[in-house]
């Protein structure tokens, strides 16, 4: 974004990248994905690199008032600095706390998720399907899904890549939690039957679906964690959206 | 005689149970202003709008049809029949019978007939729910949040509500008997479309005892609406009244959003050296979270009364499902039980708050269960009027953190992180563009 700032242009998109699109291995191949993706069809971003810090979400949740101010306000400062108006995250806890919770602390911004740009761009043909058909089922996120509604863009992807779309069990309004929200994921679990990652991908694995897209890091690494936990993790592939769509172009 | 001395026992019994509702609404209205006051005057046609929805017009509900049916035919039993009750309490006082009947002329038939059939709706929805709660397994209804009180005190409710209906229908089929027989006291009302069938069952009786029988049929009927309305406070019924104001006030934001805490964003915006809110003026001895009821708004309290108790938010919960100790429904119980208790204290040191030494956190729900939460907003969702625990939960955690620098080491971990690298976990920050030039 420096640069960009530098140059005196100004790109279209800041990509909020997120912690763990920054640095779990994982998601880094996502990152990376996604950047292709708008390279190719010719959407200008830029990145806050080394200014970017974590939103805060996680000390939020488990209560750290403090420490989410301190690095909200941080980040609305950093921000607001560079005139940012419209930001992109594939992160829905990233988006979450961007687009509903700064505004509160004088950072207003138009904040999409990545799967809304992406439906956008395959309903607008900028993008288009040559991968084959298959059948991918979606996990919604409760920081996507309930907590802000987005339910179909998710699922017009993987329409507009031709491919068919398997429900599973417990989807939309009723879609089942990971178990990594609330800064969960951070800790041990408390005591209880089953991880709900488990549960989750016991349900995965009960529907028959081969191939599960998700449009959230902290899914992503819960899941996997419970198909290896099943035993399952050579036959049920986890892809984020951003994957899916490169792979297709 | 009879009639002159039958009113004053009648408007004796009104007035005593008058004064006990009425001073239960008021140890109700009190103890939830003990909680933290909330200024809401936006949105007023929104709110309007979301009350009629979802309490008034109960839509969340429709998403089980049939149950939502049957609980309509309770629901508008309930508010209806308040008419008959309104003439029975007029016919009470001033010794008439059938008050109505000499006003609304042939619309009173019609009007009664309307609420026979109203009461066997009612009749045949507890029915319905009697067998749903007892016999089908229904993991919700089977689930120890519901252990002790609250298990008997559905049951209690479906109960009284049979047998107020079967009164009824007990009082007008005799009353038809006694104006077959004459009896001028009892207006020419003829026959009603459900008590008609119950004739039989007296006509064999002479005309003194069917008239004893009409009598205690309608000074049970009255009683039992009397002490039903003061059972109802004690109850999760409640939340026939309370569902109003909690779905009218309730946080218009999106689910998944946090409230910021002002006096939190003040400290660390001065430290920061950012400009702060300059009406805002901070309280020394402000305590951050909630610890107990006091600590909560009153949103939080206006919801605990309105919870029915149904567990559709538990039965959503991922956290209960996997078997963590925490229930949303469990949290709502508990900040009711803890605001009922706080006002016996209060009744009992004449309308005075006396610590008892206990609090909400601990001696009613544990830091375990605040801590299974993964705050998905499935119990927000599921609710049919969107109460919401999640709240509760958030304060309670907050206090648990910044009062009691309570939390699992690995959270310790991740603030630190969060402190000196900007991430949740051990990185260097200047490694933070590594993804665009690693493959
Ligand atoms: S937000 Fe917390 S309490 Fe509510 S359903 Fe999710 S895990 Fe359960
Ligand atoms: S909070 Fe709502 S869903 Fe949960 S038990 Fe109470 S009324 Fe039912």
């Amino acid at each position: 974004m420096a640069d960009w700032s530098a140059s005196g242009e100004s790109p279209e998109y800041l990509f909020w990248v997120g912690c763990a699109g920054s640095f779990d291995d994982r998601q880094k191949k996502v990152t990376r994905a996604f950047c292709e993706i708008l390279q190719k069809v010719g959407i200008t971003f830029a990145v806050l690199g080394k200014e970017e810090a974590c939103t805060g979400d996680p000390a939020r949740r488990a209560g750290n008032e403090f420490l989410f101010q301190m690095q909200a306000n941080a980040n609305v400062q950093v921000l607001n600095m560079y005139g940012v108006k419209k930001i992109i995250t594939t992160c829905p806890h990233c988006f979450n706390t961007l687009k509903n919770e700064y505004p509160a602390l004088g950072g207003n911004y138009e904040v999409i998720h990545h799967s809304q740009l992406l439906a956008t761009l395959i309903q607008e043909g900028k993008i288009k399907s040559n991968g084959t058909s298959e059948e991918i089922a979606y996990h919604d996120s409760c920081y996507l899904g309930r907590a802000n509604g987005v339910y179909e863009a998710p699922r017009e992807i993987i329409l507009g890549l031709q491919k068919e779309l398997k429900e599973l069990k417990s989807c939309k309004t009723n879609g089942l939690c990971c178990g990594a929200g609330g800064a969960q994921v951070f800790k041990e679990p408390e005591a209880g039957a089953i991880d709900m990652q488990v549960r989750r991908a016991n349900e995965i694995v009960e529907s028959g679906a081969k191939k599960v897209a998700i449009g959230c890091p902290f899914c992503m690494v819960m899941l996997q964690d419970g198909l290896n936990k099943t035993g399952k993790e050579k036959e049920i592939q986890l892809i984020d959206l951003a994957e899916l769509v490169q792979q297709t172009m | 005689m009879i009639t002159w001395v039958s009113s004053i026992i009648f408007i004796a019994l009104l007035l005593s149970m008058g004064q006990r509702i009425v001073k239960r609404f008021k140890l109700i209205a009190q103890t939830i202003h003990l909680t933290q006051p909330l200024y809401i005057q936006d949105h007023p046609k929104e709110r309007l709008n979301r009350m009629m929805r979802l309490a008034f017009g109960q839509q969340k509900m429709f998403d089980k049809p049939l149950v939502a049916l049957f609980h309509l035919f309770i629901y508008l039993g309930f508010i209806l029949i308040n008419i008959k009750v309104l003439e029975i309490i007029i016919d009470g006082i001033f010794g008439t019978h059938r008050i109505f009947a000499s006003i609304l002329g042939s619309f009173y038939p019609f009007l009664i007939n309307f609420f026979e059939i109203l009461s066997g709706l009612v009749f045949v929805a507890c029915i319905f729910f009697f067998i749903r709660r007892a016999l089908l397994p229904i993991k919700r209804f089977q689930h120890p949040d519901l252990n002790g009180f609250p298990r008997k005190d559905a049951f209690t409710i479906l109960g009284i509500e049979m047998i107020l209906m079967l009164a009824l229908w007990t009082m007008n089929a005799c009353d038809a008997l006694l104006q077959q027989a004459g009896n001028e006291h009892y207006p020419l009302v003829g026959q009603f479309i459900i008590s008609q069938n119950f004739i039989p069952l007296f006509t064999h009786f002479s005309i003194e005892t069917i008239h004893l029988i009409e009598r205690i049929a309608w000074w049970f009927h009255i009683t039992g609406i009397l002490s039903f309305a003061l059972y109802v406070t004690y109850s999760k019924h409640l939340h026939i009244f309370f569902a109003f104001p909690a779905t009218y006030f309730s946080n218009l934001s999106k689910y998944g959003t946090m409230q910021s805490m002002p006096s939190v964003e003040f400290e660390v915006k001065n430290m920061l050296g950012l400009p702060t809110d300059p009406n805002f003026t901070p309280n020394p001895n402000q305590k951050f979270g909630a610890k107990d009821v006091f600590d909560l708004h009153i949103k939080n309290a206006l919801d605990a009364y309105s919870c029915t108790e149904c567990g559709r938010c538990t039965e959503q919960c991922p956290a209960n499902n996997s078997g963590r100790k925490l229930s949303p429904r469990k949290i709502m119980m508990a900040t009711r039980d803890r605001l009922e208790d706080v006002g016996k204290v209060l009744e009992q040191n004449k309308g005075n708050w006396v610590d008892d030494g206990k609090a909400l956190l601990n001696d009613y729900i544990s830091g375990e269960e605040l801590r299974a939460c993964t705050t998905c907003q499935a119990c927000l969702q599921a609710c049919p009027i969107e109460l919401n625990p999640l709240d509760i939960i958030l304060q309670m955690r907050r206090f648990q953190i910044m009062e009691l620098s309570d939390a699992p080491n690995e959270w310790n971990l991740m603030f630190n992180n969060l402190e000196t690298n900007q991430a949740p976990w051990k990185f260097n920050p200047n490694d933070r563009l590594n993804w665009a030039t690693e493959q």
